[in-house]
This record gives C-alpha cells, sequence and structure tokens, in this order.
C-alpha cells in the first residue's frame, strides 16, 4: 500500500495562504491572552487550593455552594468534573485561602462543611485513613487476636480501605456494603457502624500550591522552553547552518504560540504536563522539520544547478510520504491518549493533539519558506547566493 | 546464514531476555495472575498511581543563621568585657532577611587592634569593617554562610528521614528540591492523610533545660514591670507552664543551656506520678556530668523544661540529678507523648520549616489512572502495529517487532531500575511518554522504509537499497533523536515528581529506538535477505507467509517500474 507516490504539489508557492493561516490563529491566540482569556495559568502555576471530592450520588452544586458558602468559603469556583456518571465536583478556592503560613486550612474547611451531619465521636469511613480504620478495629479486637493482632487487623483495615477505594471508585454509599467485601471478616464489618458513619463523597484528589511555589514554578516553566528553543538552535547551527536553526527555531516557537493560544481561546487550564507536552512538541515539530532540511541539504549537492525554491520543494515532496505518516500514526496515539486517558491527561493530551497537527504542518508550511526567503534575501542584496550546508556526512 | 549475522540475532535474544528478566523476574507461575504480580512487583508506581501525598518544604535556613549569629554575638560580648574594650551597642540591625550582620557601635579607636584580633581569633567565620562615628559592622564570610545554609538543609533533610522513618512509612523520597531554594520535597506513598506526618515533620523539637531565674507571672507586662521594664542580662522573658495550671503563665529563664536536645540519649514514652502520659529521657555521658554539675550547683532553685520556646514545665531542683528527666506539662495525651518521644529522639531541626506544596493523590484516583492510562495505551499501540502491518506487510512485522522490543526494553528498565534500588518510577505522564514513544518510535522505522522504497524505485538491487536506506536515514534519525532528547533532558532537570517520569520514559523510550529501529530492524531485514538468497521457505513464513515475500513484493512494489523522474 502507498499513500503518496510520485506527487509534486507546489508547497513554495502556496506561502502566503500559509501566512494567513498561520497569522489568523496565532494572532487569535495572542489577542485571547492579551485582551480575553489571559493565559490560564493552572495551579501549579498561579497557586491555589484545589479539592477533588467524588459523592456516592449525582452531586447538587447549589447545596455545595452554599456549604461553602455558611463555612465562610465564599465564591469557591465549584464544577463538575469528568463524565456526569462519575459525581466528580472540582472546588477551587484560588489564592484566598492559600497562605503558607497554613497551608492546608481551605482543604479543612471544605471537609468540615461537607461533613454536614457528622454525628459526635464518629469517624466518616469515606474519608478515614486505612491507619484510622486499623487503630479502631484493634481497640476494639472483634476477633479477639493475640500477639499477630497488629498484623492481622492492619491486613483487615487495608482490606476495607482497598475495596473503598479500587472496587467502589472511593465512595462507601451504605456500611452494609462491607459485609459482602473480599478479605473483609464478617466480624469486623459488623462492628463498623458502632465507630464510623459514612458522609456522601469521599476526598479523590487535593492540590495546594502556596504563592512563592506557583511563581517559582512560572519563571522555571519559562526558562525550561527558552532552554529547549536554544539548545535546537545550538544543535541545528552546528549540524546545519545557523540560518537553519534560526528558521527551525521560529517554526517551533510558532508552534508554541499557537499551542498556547488554543489553550488560551478555550480557557483550558496549563498545568505542570501541558508544559512537559509542549516541550516534547517543541522536540518533535523540530523532528519534522530536520527531515524537510536534512533531505533539502542532500538535494543541494545532487541539484547544483537548480534554483533553492525548486530544490526546496523537491525535498518537501519526497519526504512528504514519510511526515504524513508519522504524523498520521503519532497522532493516532496522542488520540488515544486525548480519547481513553481519562480526566487527569486531558489537558496534557489536548496539548499534543494540537501540537501535532500544527507542527506537521509548519514544517511544511513555515520552516522551509523561511529558508527560501532567507536565499532571496541574499540574492536581492548581491551576496553570494547559496550556502551550502556541508557539514555532515 | 553467515557467521556475523548469527551473532547479531544471539546478541538481540540475549538484550530482550535481559530486559525481560527486568521486567517480570522469574515468575512464580507462567499464567496471567502470575505474570501481573510479578509485573507489579517489578516495576515501581509513582506516587499520582499509587496514592499519596507530596509536599515541598521551605528551610527558613536563616534561623540556623540567626543562631550562629546570636553565638557570635555572646563570644564578641565576653571577649570585650575579658579585654576591658568599651562599646555602647551591639545588635543585628535586620535579623529577619540579614540575621548575620552584626553592628557594634562606640568603640573607641584606641581598641581597634583589640577588637580586630578578637575576631580574627576567635571568629573567623566573620569579616569585619569600620563605619562611621566608630560602629564597626560584622558579616559572615559569604563561602561560610553559604556552607552554613546548605548544612541546615541537610541536616534538616536527615532529621525528617529519621522522623519519617520512624512512623513507618515505606519508600519515602526525602530530597532536596529546587536549584538552590532552599527547599525540601518529600514523598509519603500510601499516606492520604497527611496531617499528623506533617505536625511530626515540622516540629522543630528545640528541647533545652534551663535555670528559671524569676517568676511566675500572669502577663508579659506584670513581668516587665517587676524589672523596671528591661528584661535582665543573661536572662530572657519566655511563656508556658511556668506554674501548675492551665493558663499559659510567664517567667524569666536563664539565656544559657545547661543541657540541650544534642545531649539525649533516648526518649521514651512514659506515665508521670499522677498517671498522665510523660516522656523520660536519658543524658549521654558529657550531658549527664554538665546536668550534675549544674543541679548540684542550683539545689533549691528552678529549673524550666523548654521545648521550641515555651516552658515545658519546671520543677524545683531538690537534689543533684545526673543523668534522667521527665518532660511531664502541658497534659499531653498518649499519642502526643508518643510523638514527642519519637521527635526528640531524632533530633532537633536546625531550622523552622514551611510547607509550600501539598498534593494527596486518593488511592481511588491512582487506580483511576492506571485503567486509563493501560487502556490509552493499549488502544494507541494497536492501532499503530495493524496499520504498519497493512501499510508495509512483510515489513510492517519487522517494524512491529521493533515496537515491541522497544516496549520491552522500556519496561525492562523501569524494571531493573527497581532492581538496582534506583526506582525510577512511572507515572501517569510517564505512561503518556510510553504512548508517545510508540507513536514517535514508529517515525524512525517509517523513515527508514519510505526511504528504502525510494532507493528501489531508483533501480537498487534489495540489499543494496535496504543498505542506502539504513545509512541515508541514520543521519535524519540521529539528528531528531538528540533534539527530543535536548528537550526530555531540560524537562527531568526541571520537572518534578510526574513531569520527571515523562522525561525519564521519553528519553529512555528514544534510545531503545535507536536499537529496536535502527540495528534490530537492519539485522531481521540481513536475515530474511540471507534467507531468500538460499530460498528458505521457513524465513517467509518468520516474517509473515506474503506469498514469496522477496522484499521488493514485501514493500509491494514492482522493480520494473521505473521512476518517472530522474534524480539529477
Amino acid at each position: 500500500m502507498e499513500f503518496f507516490h510520485d506527487v509534486n504539489i507546489d508547497f513554495l508557492g502556496k506561502k502566503w495562504y500559509f501566512l494567513a493561516f498561520s497569522l489568523v490563529f496565532s494572532v487569535a491566540g495572542i489577542l485571547s491572552m492579551l485582551f480575553w482569556h489571559g493565559i490560564p495559568w493552572g495551579v501549579d502555576f498561579r497557586g491555589g487550593t484545589l479539592v477533588y471530592v467524588k459523592f456516592s450520588h449525582t452531586p447538587d452544586l447549589n447545596a455545595v455552594r452554599s456549604d461553602m458558602d455558611r463555612a465562610g468559603l465564599h465564591d469557591p469556583k465549584i464544577q463538575t468534573y469528568g463524565p456526569l456518571a462519575n459525581n466528580e465536583v472540582l472546588i477551587d478556592l484560588g489564592l484566598r485561602e492559600t497562605s503558607e503560613q497554613a497551608l492546608d486550612q481551605g482543604k479543612t474547611k471544605i471537609i468540615s462543611a461537607l461533613e454536614r451531619n457528622a454525628p459526635a465521636g464518629k469517624i466518616d469511613l469515606n474519608n478515614a485513613s486505612s491507619l484510622a480504620v486499623k487503630n479502631y478495629v484493634m481497640d476494639k479486637d472483634p476477633l479477639h487476636l493475640g500477639s499477630d493482632a497488629d498484623q492481622k487487623y492492619t491486613a483487615q483495615a487495608q482490606a476495607i480501605v482497598n475495596y473503598r477505594d479500587k472496587v467502589l471508585g472511593g465512595v462507601l454509599s451504605s456500611l452494609d456494603q462491607l459485609k459482602g467485601a473480599p478479605g473483609v471478616d464478617p466480624a469486623v464489618a459488623a462492628i463498623m457502624p458502632d465507630g464510623f458513619f459514612l458522609s456522601d463523597f469521599g476526598v479523590r484528589n487535593v492540590e495546594i500550591v502556596g504563592p512563592q511555589v506557583g511563581g517559582q514554578l512560572r519563571t522555571q516553566a519559562g526558562l525550561a522552553t527558552l532552554y529547549s528553543l536554544l539548545g535546537m538552535l545550538v544543535y541545528l547551527g552546528f549540524r546545519f547552518e545557523w540560518i537553519y536553526g534560526i528558521a527551525a527555531v521560529i517554526t517551533v516557537f510558532h508552534d508554541t504560540l499557537i499551542t498556547v493560544g488554543a489553550f488560551s481561546l478555550t480557557k483550558t487550564d496549563i498545568s505542570l504536563t501541558v508544559i512537559a507536552a509542549i516541550l516534547t512538541l517543541i522536540g518533535y515539530s523540530n523532528n519534522d522539520t530536520i527531515v524537510v532540511f536534512d533531505r533539502i541539504r542532500e538535494n543541494i549537492k545532487l541539484m547544483r544547478r537548480e534554483k533553492l525554491s525548486e530544490i526546496v520543494n523537491r525535498s518537501i515532496n519526497q519526504t512528504l510520504s514519510r511526515t504524513i505518516l508519522t504524523a498520521g500514526l503519532t497522532f493516532l496515539t496522542v488520540l488515544a491518549l486525548f480519547l481513553f486517558g481519562g480526566e487527569v491527561l486531558r489537558g496534557f493530551s489536548l496539548a499534543l493533539v494540537i501540537g501535532i497537527l500544527i507542527g506537521t504542518y509548519s514544517s511544511i508550511a513555515i520552516a522551509a519558506p523561511i529558508l527560501v526567503a532567507y536565499q532571496d534575501w541574499r540574492i536581492e542584496k548581491g551576496k553570494r547566493p547559496v550556502a551550502i550546508p556541508g557539514k555532515a556526512r | 546464514m553467515n557467521k556475523n549475522l548469527l551473532w547479531k540475532l544471539l546478541f538481540i535474544v540475549g538484550t530482550m531476555l535481559f530486559f525481560l528478566f527486568g521486567i517480570f523476574g522469574v515468575p512464580k507461575s507462567l499464567s496471567g495472575e502470575g505474570l501481573l504480580t510479578a509485573l507489579t512487583d517489578h516495576i515501581h508506581l509513582g506516587l499520582d498511581l499509587k496514592g499519596g501525598t507530596h509536599l515541598i518544604l521551605q528551610v527558613h535556613v536563616n534561623d540556623a543563621v540567626n543562631v550562629d549569629a546570636q553565638n557570635a554575638i555572646e563570644v564578641l560580648k565576653e571577649q570585650l568585657r575579658t579585654r576591658k574594650v568599651d562599646y555602647t551597642d551591639i545588635s543585628q540591625p535586620d535579623p529577619q532577611n540579614n540575621p548575620d550582620h552584626i553592628v557594634l557601635k562606640g568603640v573607641q579607636p584606641g581598641s581597634r587592634s583589640d577588637l580586630l584580633s578578637i575576631v580574627q581569633e576567635r571568629l573567623p567565620e566573620y569579616d569585619i569593617t569600620g563605619g562611621a562615628e566608630n560602629s564597626w559592622v560584622m558579616s559572615m564570610k559569604p563561602s561560610m554562610l553559604n556552607d552554613l545554609k546548605n548544612k541546615a538543609v541537610t541536616q534538616a533533610i536527615e532529621t525528617i528521614r529519621n522522623r519519617i522513618d520512624a512512623l513507618g512509612v515505606s519508600e519515602p523520597t526525602i530530597q532536596e528540591h529546587g536549584l538552590g531554594q532552599y527547599q525540601i520535597l518529600v514523598q509519603l506513598p500510601g499516606v492520604d492523610d497527611p496531617g499528623r506526618v506533617k505536625d511530626i515533620m515540622q516540629s522543630t523539637a528545640m528541647l533545652e533545660i534551663k535555670q528559671m531565674t524569676d517568676g511566675p507571672y500572669p502577663n508579659e507586662q506584670a513581668a516587665l514591670q517587676a524589672k523596671g521594664g528591661i528584661i535582665p542580662v543573661d536572662s530572657m522573658l519566655m511563656s508556658g507552664a511556668c506554674a501548675n495550671g492551665t493558663e499559659p503563665t510567664w517567667c524569666f529563664v536563664s539565656r544559657t543551656s545547661a543541657v540541650s536536645g544534642k545531649d539525649l540519649r533516648s526518649a521514651d514514652p512514659t506515665t508521670d506520678q499522677n498517671g498522665q502520659p510523660a516522656v523520660h529521657f536519658n543524658l549521654t555521658g558529657e550531658g549527664g556530668q554538665r546536668f550534675f554539675n549544674f543541679t548540684s550547683a542550683h539545689v533549691g532553685d528552678s529549673l524550666a523544661v523548654v521545648l521550641d520556646n515555651k516552658v515545658q514545665e519546671v520543677a524545683n531542683i531538690k537534689e543533684p540529678i545526673r543523668d534522667t528527666g521527665e518532660i511531664s506539662g502541658g497534659r499531653m495525651s498518649e499519642q502526643q507523648a508518643k510523638d514527642l518521644s519519637m521527635i526528640l529522639r531524632s533530633g532537633a531541626l536546625p531550622a523552622s520549616i514551611s510547607y509550600l506544596e501539598e498534593r494527596t493523590v486518593g488511592p481511588s484516583l491512582g487506580a483511576d489512572s492506571i485503567r486509563s492510562g493501560v487502556r490509552a495505551a493499549v488502544v494507541g499501540m494497536v492501532a499503530v502495529l495493524i496499520f504498519m502491518l497493512i501499510y508495509y506487510r512483510g515489513a510492517g512485522v519487522n517494524a512491529d517487532v521493533a515496537l515491541i522490543f522497544n516496549l520491552i526494553i522500556l519496561l525492562g528498565f523501569l524494571g531493573w531500575s527497581t532492581i538496582a534500588g534506583v526506582n525510577v518510577a512511572l507515572t501517569l505522564p510517564g505512561i503518556a511518554g510510553v504512548i508517545l514513544t510508540v507513536g514517535m518510535g514508529v517515525d524512525s522505522n517509517v523513515l527508514i522504509f519510505e526511504r528504502i522504497r525510494e532507493e528501489l524505485r531508483n533501480g537498487k538491487t534489495p540489499p543494496s537499497a535496504v543498505d542506502q536506506g539504513f545509512s541515508h536515514a541514520w543521519i535524519t534519525i540521529v539528528d531528531t533523536h538528540v533534539t527530543t532528547i535536548v528537550s526530555a533532558a531540560i524537562l527531568f532537570i526541571f520537572g518534578t515528581g510526574p513531569v520527571k517520569g515523562f522525561a525519564t520514559t521519553l528519553t529512555f523510550g528514544l534510545l531503545a529506538n535507536l536499537f529496536t529501529a535502527v540495528f534490530v530492524s537492519r539485522v531481521i531485514f540481513e536475515w530474511v535477505l540471507s534467507r531468500k538468497q538460499r530460498g528458505d521457505a521457513l524465513g517467509n513464513l518468520v516474517v509473515g507467509n506474503f506469498e514469496n515475500a522477496a522484499l521488493l513484493k514485501v514493500f509491494n512494489y514492482k522493480i520494473t517500474k521505473f521512476p518517472n523522474y530522474q534524480m539529477v
């Protein structure tokens, strides 16, 4: 099977369309970053308190909001998280309740606000650690164990918590459920209601980032991106010619800009993993560009009499099959990640989905035309027309 | 088959066995379940998949500097007194931000050489410069200051590790974090309720036994009033349990301590004479001697047990005590007594710490993440494998073998890291890195195959087309891999936890790819070609049965068809 056989498309002839396309998207992104949504930094970078809560029933956001209000937490962002059937809610307190003196006070307030009808003296099993469960059953000793009590009850507590977390997905809806749980002794299950109650939620995930770390991470992310670009520039300058490095870096910058712009336009949080995805894109987009450049370098030696634009066009066409295939396959895997990878990886895979499309496009539509434009400019200035890179091979 | 090829094949098989051992070890059974437990034993999961707590701590290193500077001031005062040098004031103008800056005022010009020799002999870690109006400014030498701060962080890490080990948290990570920001990263797998652990880590646990010189007073004003508004030299005012009762009271205690936490040999929870929880401690030989001297000299006086600058209890010295003591004030619970003795045993923190970041991943979320990550990986992988088979037919088998080997090496590397005790963890972004490796790894194969096709099209014979294809694509492959590894390396340096896991799997996946896509894939081609030449039917079968599986057929390309454009 072969998709692209002897194609001969005049890519350079379409450079103005490409330019227009890229401009529209970059400018839209820049405008959104400047005047509309800004850069939607995730909690990693802006600091704040995020608590992910899973309910045992369809959550009533208004009820949650009024609980928060009663606890003195005004105007938190409350939204459902992931598919509705998951019954998950994300409570975002922002930076207001997050100070480095008492980092977790926001979280504590949220949990106690949601544990509305807590009976006195009982522990909430949906938010209890296995240690708390063990301490309780050890104290009550329903199995009348001897010297191995510690070990046995640790296993019992672990079985209860595992059943809650791994089988039921984090929340028990009734203490009777424990009776049929694997590995839980009926005698242990029977005493649980004496010491425990069930709230209608379990905390799945907590992220608290103090303001200091947020700022620090922002600087680091910026530096990491910058160093990455610089690394490319130096390597390509060394392997090819400086203009190739510059063209590649402009291309990658274009890709990064459009990807971040898309995050701003869609108001998707930019988390640490998104930055990781963007850095991967820088690598990926460069791959694509290098493949084309490598071919240009090779063809310049073979076709000494042709014009550069002719050579570049030929090179793009020769590598087109590979470009599309690789992009298609990588896109396939990334799409699988986007569709099946779950909510935690959503931002990460979104960045990759957008970035692979743009990265593939840009190596053809941006990088190569820059090379040709530079060449034309040199000729216009009356300099030696061809900068033949001949270092490698 | 020629000998060279045989060696290459054996090398590949050996490598695969090596990495398979890394993944599974020697599994107890070959059933699905047996393999799965072997797998989970060998591959170390990150916090985001296993559940647990991730904390970033700030060490306030200036505390340690401040302690040093205060000692220096004491030394200075004593020396100036013995050498009879007059001065009007010694102070730290900015103890918060520049605790090592000490200012001396009102030193007579004639005492200059005395002062300089004191600093040179007794405080060599300080620089001293003269200022206006007979004042002098001392500050710590920059290299000394740095050493002191770094030592505070190392010591804090050591102390925290002792405490966490004592709590029985398995496989914690405790290490310096960030680039010179005096921060510590602590990861506690399986701890999803970090409250108590956090309190225990944060406790400075500076234990001192001092002489109570005066008190108790009901509040600060009363205490100051009794002394005419001036705290006596060599004393300090502290609050806490200066008297029996529940209300906090104030008292004056000596500036110097008879013994401190450093002199403890052991500390254990116990109950006091009233049956209340308490902590019993033993002193080291040297500390015990000092305590004996102190208590002998102060029979009838009161001593104060001070923990983190708060008076825990006061007691009357009835007779000289050598080496044991008890802390019972403050009405501890049994748990608190247990925790306090553990904290005292682990030693004091050299500086206070605060929390900058806290992330808790519940085990249920971790389990969900594994499920969805693995599902995405399988779907992506299978899609790629099938596509390669359809598009390149026989050669697709080659690419698929290379991809699967790539995966085995990558997972085997993670497994071997566990065996070697380095524990490179697989995180959720790490799984994403595996998937990306599959997508990007296939690129090398595509590059090579497309090039071979081109060479065939230009009329080369299959063996020479394979040869040319590999050598041309090789340069490109090296360039693309180097640039991606550069980004991954930068990620590794800057990232923490999950992101670091991603950078690791991506980097190692790409390195493995260089081996599988170039070396393994090429050996398979050579093998097929060598069998082809001998008309070996078995070879066709191995590579995928496709008709008579000549490489040209493998690529579904007829050699009669010549390219319709001419190169040069």
